[in-house]
């Protein structure tokens, strides 16, 4: 379902991760300089480029900047945003705060879940879509609100939601 | 002449398709040889007429709204861009009754200006606080901002000028201002719309802090949630780093000040300021203990401002028109404006800004019109998740943070949450507790553990085995959490469990 990655050997940071991945992570890496402040912006900069943080990565993010392996995944693992697998080629994060269960969030959660016969966090068995849940995306007076990738949409209904889900099975 | 037209590059606006709007109205434009301008500014606050298009007449900016790709071709053949008679327009906006009845002071630009044009900042009041600032010593500064009883818009309305002084007074090489736009709570969106809306205004206010109490850097702490947010601040700085707006010797004045955005990683705890620094400094985002206070060790040990947007973004009118001005306006010791989110199931929902003293019944009924669904409004829940859910019955207390801590509620960050007849206030309770549970740091036994077992005690309340009982327990839980909890979203989140506890008992029943 997932692609996983390779067991790292520890004894040579960054071994399990492909040739491309790894030039990513260190490109990454190169852009900032070697202080603890900068671990955040470096994990972005990993997420962004790969769509997630490959846990082969963090001792190339240790040992740049001086940290334990332990030390940095305490900190990918602290924070919701940061995925440990290959997400699905889109990300539908639906809000779960009050103001859209206000305007009926729950039903389009159950919906949601049901269509694509997944949870929170899982991803579609054709690989199409990850399900993440948000709380809040600032968009309280157009509620209920989903994010699709970068993409907020609003005044959502359950028709406006099978029509996001619909788009995303047309994408190669 | 080229005729300008409007659309809010504004999350709630594109939210609602304004990208595809603006789109449209350009090509539909060059198709028919008409000559306009699209302007992307923000929002005016209008949310439930978003996306809302306006035209630049003589007479003023015409609105239409809520408009949709669908109504643009309509719009066109109707005699677009001139005054068009159509279903969807909303005459002169600055005569809507909406906007006329609002105090526009944080947000006097919003949806007015070109969000990152800094010509129209200037000519349309910006830097003026920052001139006045530029010709006062630190200590009257700060004293200004003392005077002016500008409060922490954060949720905690802690006196920002005895923060500020309290850094002044320390004696460090280094000071940090840090902006906390972490804006987790859910119903706000205040913090968003002006970073989209109005950017220069919060550097405007981080320049102004920077000079009262002697720090050259500042820190944004922007939440990944808000990605539009991030572009349109991320462009602000550049723009205004080439304009000598930041960094060395600004602009002539022989001071350096230069701003850091740095994006969160979908943490609520990191709205908590202590949490915000620890993760500005590379660390998982657990709650430090006070003292020490920010102000003496904050960032990276340094003598710190941590700050709300909306604090920030206040600086620059207060020193603009003077101490006095604001402290006129609002009620007690709840003194200037504050921008109000009205959101959920409301039918006019958008961001009102007033001084303090507004009652709740004159925002839901006046502004707001009553519920989206046409149902009876039963619960809102203000100041954010942390927030108390209030009954009908309290509906006139005025905003105000005394008036509200009397009825143990919360203005917090002045979000308003509206629910109609049909929630389900034990399971409003519930999501308080799992709210709390997901997003606890851990650092600390009450916070961490209770609300855990609090989502449990519910549950057993309404499955009914030992309702009475469960009653007590989730009540000594609650007092648990209240007084052990090290922060606020320990120490808060029996806020709303209670008040749903107190105000809607009948929802707690048997549920057979």
């Amino acid at each position: 379902m997932k692609p996983h990655v390779a067991r790292p050997d520890p004894s040579s940071p960054g071994s399990g991760l492909d040739a491309v991945a790894r030039a990513s992570v260190e490109a990454v890496i190169a852009s900032f300089e070697s202080r603890q402040d900068v671990l955040l912006p470096i994990l972005h900069g990993i997420q962004d480029a790969l769509g997630f943080v490959p846990p082969a990565s963090l001792p190339l993010v240790a040992s740049a900047l001086n940290l334990s392996r332990a030390e940095v995944h305490g900190v990918v693992s602290f924070y919701h945003h940061f995925r440990s697998e290959a997400p699905g080629r889109h990300v539908l994060r639906l809000c779960r705060a009050e103001a859209c269960q206000a305007m009926g969030a729950r039903a389009i959660e159950a919906h949601v879940r049901r269509r694509l016969g997944i949870g929170y966090n899982e991803t579609s068995a054709d690989g199409r879509i990850t399900l993440e849940p948000v709380y809040c995306l600032g968009n309280c007076a157009c509620a209920p609100s989903a994010m699709l990738d970068e993409q907020v949409h609003g005044r959502l209904s359950l028709e406006a939601v099978d029509r996001l889900l619909d788009g995303c099975g047309e994408v190669a | 002449m080229s005729r300008r037209i409007f659309v809010p590059r504004d999350t709630s606006a594109v939210a609602c398709g304004a990208d595809a709007v603006a789109d449209r109205i350009r090509s539909e434009a060059a198709r028919r040889g008409v000559d306009v301008t699209v302007v992307r500014n923000g929002s005016r606050g209008l949310c439930w007429l978003e996306p809302l298009v306006e035209i630049e007449t003589d007479e003023g900016r015409i609105g239409y709204g809520p408009i949709g790709v669908v109504d643009v071709e309509g719009l066109f053949d109707a005699g677009f861009p001139g005054d068009v008679r159509h279903p969807r327009a909303l005459g002169l906006v600055e005569n809507m009754a909406w906007l006329k009845r609002q105090l526009r002071h944080c947000f006097s630009r919003n949806g007015i200006t070109d969000p990152l044009d800094l010509a129209d900042y200037a000519a349309n009041g910006g830097w003026a606080g920052f001139a006045q600032a530029r010709s006062m010593a630190s200590e009257a500064i700060v004293q200004a901002i003392v005077e002016s009883g500008l409060r922490g818009r954060g949720g905690a309305a802690f006196p920002c000028g005895i923060k500020w002084k309290t850094v002044l007074d320390q004696v460090a090489e280094q000071k940090y201002i840090v902006c906390n736009a972490d804006e987790g709570d859910s119903g706000t969106f205040s913090d968003r719309m002006l970073i989209e809306g109005d950017p220069y205004r919060l550097i405007e206010g981080m320049l102004i802090a920077g000079r009262a109490v002697g720090a050259t850097k500042g820190y944004v702490y922007l939440r990944s949630e808000y990605p539009l947010a991030c572009r349109v601040f991320a462009e602000a700085l550049d723009t205004a780093r080439e304009a000598g707006w930041l960094g060395s010797d600004i602009r002539g004045g022989g001071r350096d000040f230069d701003i850091e955005l740095r994006i969160g990683a979908g943490a609520y705890i990191c709205g908590e300021e202590t949490s915000l620094l620890e993760s500005l400094e590379g660390r998982r985002g657990q709650v430090r203990f006070k003292p020490p206070l920010p102000a003496i060790k904050g960032l990276f040990g340094k003598p710190t401002v941590i700050n709300n947007v909306i604090t920030l973004a206040s600086v620059p009118d207060i020193l603009a028109n003077g101490a006095a001005w604001y402290r006129d306006l609002g009620v007690g010791r709840s003194r200037g404006t504050l921008p109000i989110q009205l959101g959920g199931n409301i039918r006019r929902g958008g961001l009102i800004e007033l001084a303090f003293g507004v009652t709740l019944r004159e925002l839901l009924d006046e502004f707001g019109g009553g519920s989206a669904s046409g149902r009876p409004i039963r619960a809102v829940q203000v100041g954010g998740p942390l927030g108390a859910y209030l009954p009908e019955s309290q509906f006139d207390t005025p905003l105000d943070y005394e008036a509200f801590a009397a009825i143990d509620a919360m203005l917090g960050h002045g979000g308003i949450v509206v629910f109609d007849d049909s929630v389900d206030m034990a399971e409003q309770a519930r999501f308080a507790m799992e709210f709390c549970a997901v997003e606890s740091c851990g650092k600390c036994t009450p916070c961490r553990i209770g609300s855990t077992r609090g989502v449990e005690v519910i549950d057993r309340m309404r499955a009914g085995t030992d309702a009475e009982a469960d009653e007590v327990l989730l009540r000594s839980l609650c007092d648990t959490m209240l007084h052990g909890s090290l922060c606020a979203l320990g120490g808060l989140t029996p806020l709303p469990v209670l008040s749903a506890l107190k105000h809607f008992p009948e929802d707690f029943a048997v549920r057979r």
